[in-house]
């Protein structure tokens, strides 16, 4: 088996007919000289390139900066159905938020005995310096990117949820201007929900969680690792769109019980950090002495209301495989309402039968590591050697508490372009949340990534997977 | 704004001036030494070496003298740490670090510009082709300069790139001059002859001064005339007095935006005095070479206040 049959096509029906998202679509391309839209797809590929819109890759010096590939087909959802998957993103947000602030104070879920408390103890996102503290606006996952599959017409699932500092919303953006630049025609023809304010709704959204000691207008600032960053071009991108400084660890410090950075004009102070570095790289005083790039200090003035760090420290807790193992339990508790949004069938290494399970059956399912992501550090049964099955066994066996499993899911399919026409890949949807006291926003569509290979199943850049612009009808 | 953005601004800016003034630069060599014996040629290359302050690390790679030799080292060379290609790079990667406050323009101008150039010096530069590669480096700057004109917000970082250009290019013209003057002096009597004036020529060629200069003078080719020209002459963007007043300008705006003068600004006081009302007899008799070099450390001063100033660093 090396893929699982009946592949769910986003676009035609098993007998060849056009689902209903994409008519008023395939109406225009049916109209398109083949050869014009060739032409088109290197126009797309050299905007890319002249806007810079580059993706980083560690240790390649030449091709030092990639370009994700863009497929010019959009992924079309339709209106009724966006409504239903929000309403299941607002839902598990919800409880995630929630759930942030339980692990970090009364710990109901766990005295409930709902989930287990090894989960969060044995877990490094984890941080005991945030017990008993409430981020301003009592948010801890101001940004969060709940990563979709599909599996058919009603079959959605959350593959994984990013709450940590979720990327891509450049692409998004980007992918979308490309399209109206490209095709302006076949947005007078097809109504498409805009995503182009997203960058003020994350400005309004961060700024709406400005803590106590804010005077003014709450200032923004986008922490970023530098330039070398692989993502520093989304950082830039984001901290221009929303007219807010992009700042560094060393344009930081901590003055006065506040955090002030470093301006032509001396030190001013800064309200709301929107960080796009990890929790180990804030503060060198409590999380990492070694670290250069973090700001001394920083994590007691968050705690005394000087700052709001978005997302909250500690909330990497949720990107754990193994909590989300346990997500339906956690919508259920906070909510009091059946998830909305299924979870992907997932065994937990940890438990024998869970292990035995899936140890018999390596060939057919895959398998990730609780803390891991980007594609890295998984095995994909299906289209691994013997050789490495045999590897990543030994691997599983000796720490199996750091996997998870799941079934090898027939993910749905959506076409790209090219020479031979369109053609079937395998897609997932990445939609953006941003959470502030007074609302949970979903942007319209979000990123959609796609495998370009035939077959594959890993839709991530860092492995040669691309984008497509993500299309939510109007009512 | 950051200071470390400000000090981004400001170096992409020095650092785009230096890689066309090192064209400006080539393209008077390659032009001279076409009209040339192939010995006299060799010394031309040379000459230009010196004038870009190469001399070290060339002679530490190649042991003679030939224009395929010094153009690929000027232009692409790894062992060249100001190559043309550098220069980009860092303008490029300035332009980067300061992305959020520079015009989208502007930066797909640099980008684009970077682009092209990275492709042209991919490999070996030919005979053929060398002329190209300095038409698009100049086109670069000009589409840089352009860009920034017409879409950049008037506010300090504007001010800061603006200083950082006038900066080095009167640096670049300080330095020329006062590398070739040196290297004029024994003809200085023979004023008129051809090979002077050839000399001279270059000279004028090397900051794109000849056809301003011709304009001005009408055909009236003379030492004192030509350093009059590129020291004092307010009408040519690249003499030291037209930098100068320039830079004061922007200092002058950024001091305005800050309310309040810093060291840079009492430093570009001082350096008027020294310049205003100054005549070219007066250069001579204080001695060419000497007033040079104080413009030079007067101007390296500025720099420094500058970044202490506005914060450029931690």
């Amino acid at each position: 088996m090396t893929e699982a049959p009946a592949k769910f096509d986003e676009m035609h029906r098993p007998d060849g007919a056009i689902r209903s998202a994409y008519g008023d679509y395939d109406l225009w391309y049916e109209q398109q000289a083949q050869d014009l839209l060739r032409r088109k797809h290197f126009e797309a590929e050299s905007n890319f390139r002249r806007t810079g819109i580059t993706f980083n890759v560690y240790g390649e010096d030449e091709a030092e900066e990639r370009l994700i590939p863009f497929d010019m087909v959009p992924r079309i959802i339709g209106a009724g159905e966006w409504r239903k998957l929000t309403r299941g993103i607002e839902q598990r947000v919800r409880a995630l938020n929630a759930f942030m602030y339980d692990l970090y104070h009364r710990q109901e879920i766990i005295r409930a005995g709902r989930v287990p408390e090894r989960l969060f103890r044995n877990n490094e996102a984890w941080l005991p310096n945030m017990v008993g503290f409430t981020p301003p606006g009592g948010v801890y996952t101001h940004i969060v990117g709940i990563d979709l599959v599909r599996t058919g017409p009603d079959e959605w699932f959350v593959l994984e949820d990013n709450a940590r500092t979720p990327s891509g919303v450049s692409y998004m953006l980007e992918n979308r201007e490309t399209m109206m630049a490209m095709f302006p025609e076949l947005f007078t023809r097809v109504g498409v929900e805009p995503v182009s304010d997203y960058p003020r709704r994350l400005a309004k959204s961060l700024a709406a969680c400005a803590p106590k000691a804010t005077v003014g207008k709450p200032v923004v600032a986008v922490l970023t690792p530098g330039i070398y960053n692989s993502a520093y071009f989304e950082h830039a991108f984001l901290a221009d769109q929303m007219g807010a400084e992009l700042v560094e660890g060393t344009d930081l410090r901590v003055i006065d019980g506040r955090v002030g950075m470093r301006t032509t004009a001396g030190f001013q102070p800064v309200d709301v950090i929107y960080r796009r570095v990890d929790d180990d790289y804030l503060d060198p005083l409590t999380f990492n002495p070694k670290s250069v790039l973090g700001i001394p200090g920083i994590m007691d003035v968050y705690r005394a209301g000087g700052v709001t760090i978005a997302n909250a420290p500690g909330t990497g807790v949720c990107d754990d495989k193994a909590i989300y193992s346990f997500m339906p339990e956690i919508v259920e508790f906070y909510t009091g309402e059946k998830p909305l949004l299924p979870n992907v069938q997932t065994w937990r290494c940890s438990e024998p039968d869970s292990l035995a399970y899936v140890l018999d059956n390596l060939a057919e399912v895959v398998v990730k590591e609780v803390h891991g992501s980007g594609g890295y550090g998984m095995l994909i049964g299906p289209t691994a050697s013997r050789k490495e099955i045999a590897a990543f066994r030994a691997k599983l066996e000796a720490n199996p508490t750091n996997y998870i499993a799941q079934p090898t899911l027939a993910l749905s399919t959506c076409p790209i372009f090219t020479r031979k026409g369109l053609v079937p890949r395998h897609v997932d949807l990445r939609p953006f949340v941003l959470v502030s006291p007074d609302a949970i926003d979903i942007t319209p569509g979000g990123l959609t990534r796609v495998a370009m290979k035939k077959g594959s199943l890993v839709v991530n850049s860092s492995q040669g997977g691309g984008t497509k612009d993500t299309w939510v009808l109007k009512d | 704004m950051l200071g470390r953005t400000a000090n981004g601004l400001f170096w992409m800016f020095r650092y785009l001036e230096r890689a066309e003034n090192t064209a400006r630069l080539l393209d008077a060599g390659l032009r001279m030494a076409l009209t040339r014996d192939l010995a006299s040629s060799e010394e031309e290359w040379r000459s230009v070496i010196q004038t870009a302050g190469l001399r070290k690390s060339y002679e530490a790679k190649h042991g003679s003298y030939t224009g395929a030799l010094v153009w690929n080292f000027i232009l692409r060379d790894k062992d060249n740490p100001t190559s043309v290609m550098q220069m980009f790079d860092n303008v490029r990667t300035n332009a980067r670090l300061s992305r959020n406050v520079i015009s989208s323009e502007l930066w797909e101008a640099i980008n684009e510009s970077w682009m092209q150039i990275k492709d042209m010096l991919a490999r070996p530069v030919s005979q053929s082709s060398v002329g190209h590669v300095v038409a698009a480096v100049r086109r670069g700057g000009t589409l840089v300069h352009g860009a920034m004109a017409g879409s950049m917000l008037r506010s300090e970082g504007y001010h800061f790139a603006r200083a950082g250009t006038f900066l080095e290019r009167g640096e670049s013209t300080a330095r020329i001059l006062d590398i070739k003057y040196f290297l004029l002096l024994p003809s200085f009597s023979y004023v008129g002859s051809s090979h002077d004036t050839g000399q001279w020529d270059t000279v004028l060629r090397s900051v794109s001064g000849d056809r301003g200069y011709r304009f001005l003078n009408a055909g009236q080719i003379d030492a004192r005339g030509i350093v009059e020209f590129l020291l004092l002459d307010m009408r040519f963007p690249r003499s030291l007095a037209y930098c100068h007043s320039h830079l004061r300008d922007n200092l002058r705006e950024l001091a305005k935006i800050h309310g309040a003068d810093g060291q840079c600004n009492v430093l570009m006081r001082d350096a008027d005095q020294r310049l205003s009302n100054l005549t070219v007899d007066e250069v001579f008799d204080m001695g060419l070479h000497r007033f040079l070099i104080d413009f030079m450390n007067s101007n390296a001063a500025i720099a420094s206040a500058i970044a202490e100033d506005y914060r450029f660093t931690a």
